[in-house]
């Protein structure tokens, strides 16, 4: 029997090679429509995992780019349900590589966690990753996802102590998402990550999934034997935000992907 | 009385809660620069060489005690007597001194070399320019572009202090936004950074933390009640907007279960979404700034935007123990609107020589609105009203 998570780290399998590539979009950025064909454009290009964030009026973690990006979806009527529609649309249009969700508290827990989860599963996602919801409250999301059968992601910083970081690997049934720097998405030198991959290694046997600040092929490579996937965000919202959007992304994470 | 009053010092509540709310919801980066937080704070508070610093600082730096006025002819208005906590004559013009001092002393303690702040009305923002000049410390404020506008004095105060003023977001952008962009400021710098937050908001152990250091606010009423009235006061009221002055004088009247506790809110322009700060009153459950409280929010957990004429009071969120005082009906909440605080805020200035802050207008506004008979009211005057002069004859030209 598959159980949650199975095809996430199916995906981001670990070797001694360069991570996967998983790739960021803002659901609902630059349209509501839009979504859709970013996550086939995104799987074209070479992603491994795609990450579709919810966006929030008050998104704690991230900088400017991704700010900007949800401000704009809201304002054109982008909501959660919306953005789980827009999965489901990739999904019937062949979409194959895993989703996971990213977005914060509040837009999850006015949805309802259970209803969240069943709906999230029901439109072809596979995790989730709610960066503002800490180890110690996660009781009712870890609920609520396994009884949906969706795979809980959990995440860690340079400034999480070891027994934290123990925790954050149990508790995951995806990936452990490794922040690689103190900060919020986007600019800013992911200088600290390397560190935190061998500490989170010892650890554990998830995959693990480095974020903030990477923007670049050469970082990526850098990467090889350290970290089992690396996500992109600002850097493909920004293409997603130019003249025609799919296949700048579609082009971006090509580039990433070193195809 | 002699020297200012006692802290009342509790344990912090397990996991922050406060029935259903409050708890601590942030990103992981700073979820152990809190727990390490909470542990100083703690070690600092039952520390009687801390307290004696705090003390020595609030009675020969802030001016605590502040006194309490028997606010006579308000009291004719009102048919009962009124009585005015002084909070507008501490060092800077408002309550949150207090809080900044404090929060100042244990970053010292915690080996954090600098402070970011965020400030709707500017006060907060003053008062921690103000703690960080006195103790040589390095200082961000994050404060909303429409309330730089509508308090350039205080933002040219705290440039004169030394503090940089950053500007936060659209020119709409009020206290909600500067409080996210300090928190981000926060999360990228916070193993040299402390994150001085100005009200009974954000993550465990913020309430906690900012309660206990405004308690000082009830603690001496109390006291002073007692001694100037000859008992203590039938109703207590406070404006509400993080609540930090509410719970700071509600906190020594908690056990004295005869005493009615008035929270006053913004009523703004109308109870439409949008228009108003009332987030016990129109509010509901949700996370906002690390805590779950009443909130102002859309049906998909999208905060909405407020409105005051208070620009201490246009804040979409509220302290979780606000929240629990409500459900517990220990406390109740009104909101009073933009032209009710105008009003009461000319009726304090010539009634009794004070001119009021906004947010504090709102309390004395539903003072006057209480039962003409009774016994009497104490009123939480949190700050004055020099920073809203502007806003005041802005609104009535208009």
């Amino acid at each position: 029997m598959s159980s949650a998570g199975d095809a996430i780290r199916a995906a981001l399998p670990s070797s001694d090679g360069e991570p996967r590539v998983c790739p960021y979009l803002m659901a609902g950025f630059p349209e509501p429509g839009a979504t859709a064909d970013l996550l086939l454009a995104a799987e074209a290009g070479g992603g491994a995992v795609i990450e579709v964030g919810i966006p929030h009026s008050d998104p704690l973690a991230d900088g400017p780019t991704i700010q900007a990006a949800g401000r704009l979806a809201l304002s054109r009527g982008m909501t959660s349900r919306l953005a789980l529609n827009q999965v489901a649309q990739a999904r019937s249009r062949g979409l194959r590589v895993p989703v996971v969700v990213m977005t914060y508290l509040n837009p999850v827990a006015q949805f309802g966690l259970e209803e969240f989860c069943q709906a999230a599963v029901a439109a072809g996602v596979d995790g989730v990753l709610v960066p503002d919801l800490p180890l110690e409250e996660m009781d009712g999301l870890g609920r609520a996802t396994s009884r949906a059968g969706l795979a809980l992601c959990t995440m860690v910083a340079p400034t999480t102590p070891e027994a934290r970081l123990a925790l954050a690997a149990t508790r995951a049934s995806g990936f452990v998402y490794c922040v690689s720097r103190t900060g919020v998405t986007g600019a800013g030198e992911p200088t600290e990550g390397a560190g935190l991959l061998e500490r989170v290694r010892a650890l554990s046997d998830r995959p693990l999934v480095l974020g903030f600040g990477v923007r670049l092929r050469s970082q990526v490579v850098s990467l090889a034997g350290l970290a089992d996937g690396v996500a992109v965000g600002s850097r493909i919202v920004e293409a997603a935000g130019g003249d025609a959007p799919a296949a700048a992304v579609r082009d971006v994470v090509a580039e990433l992907c070193g195809r | 009385m002699n020297g200012p009053g006692r802290l009342i010092v509790t344990a912090p509540p397990p996991r922050g809660r406060y029935g259903e709310f409050g708890g601590s919801f942030v990103p992981e980066t700073v979820v152990p620069a809190l727990q390490e937080l909470e542990t100083a704070a703690v070690e600092a508070l039952s520390d009687p060489l801390f307290l004696a610093e705090f003390y020595g600082l609030e009675a020969g730096y802030a001016g605590r005690p502040t006194p309490l006025h028997h606010a006579r002819r308000l009291s004719e208005r009102a048919g009962r007597p009124v009585w005015l906590k002084r909070e507008d004559l501490l060092h800077t013009g408002a309550h949150k001194l207090n809080n900044a001092l404090g929060q100042l002393l244990l970053a010292k303690r915690m080996g954090k070399h600098r402070i970011v702040a965020e400030t709707g009305a500017g006060q907060h923002g003053l008062a921690t320019a103000t703690a960080c000049a006195l103790l040589g410390m390095e200082c961000v404020v994050y404060m909303g572009r429409e309330d730089m506008r509508r308090q350039a004095v205080n933002v040219a105060k705290m440039e004169l202090l030394g503090a940089r003023v950053e500007p936060v977001g659209d020119p709409a952008a009020t206290l909600k936004d500067a409080t996210s962009e300090a928190i981000r400021y926060w999360v990228t710098n916070v193993r040299d950074t402390h994150y001085v937050i100005g009200s009974v908001v954000g993550p465990h152990p913020y309430p906690w933390l900012v309660r206990t250091l405004q308690s000082v606010i009830g603690s001496e009423a109390r006291a002073q009640m007692l001694e100037l009235a000859g008992r203590l006061p039938e109703v207590v009221v406070a404006s509400v907007g993080g609540g930090s002055n509410a719970i700071g004088i509600f906190a020594a009247f908690l056990p004295d279960t005869e005493v009615q506790l008035l929270g006053v809110e913004a009523g703004g322009r109308g109870p439409q979404p949008g228009a108003h700060g009332a987030s016990l009153g129109l509010g509901t459950p949700g996370v906002l700034h690390g805590s779950r409280s009443y909130i102002l929010q859309d049906p998909d957990g999208q905060v909405l935007p407020t409105h005051s004429i208070s620009a201490g009071l246009d804040y979409p969120g509220v302290g979780p123990e606000h929240a629990n005082l409500m459900a517990t009906r220990r406390a109740s909440y009104t909101a009073l609107d933009d032209r009710q605080a105008l009003e009461a805020f000319h009726l304090t200035t010539r009634l009794e020589g004070i001119i009021p802050a906004l947010e504090s207008s709102h309390a004395v506004a539903a003072a006057l609105r209480l039962p003409a008979a009774g016994g009497p009211i104490l009123v939480c005057l949190s700050g004055r009203g020099d920073k809203d002069l502007e806003t005041v004859l802005g609104w009535e030209s208009a």
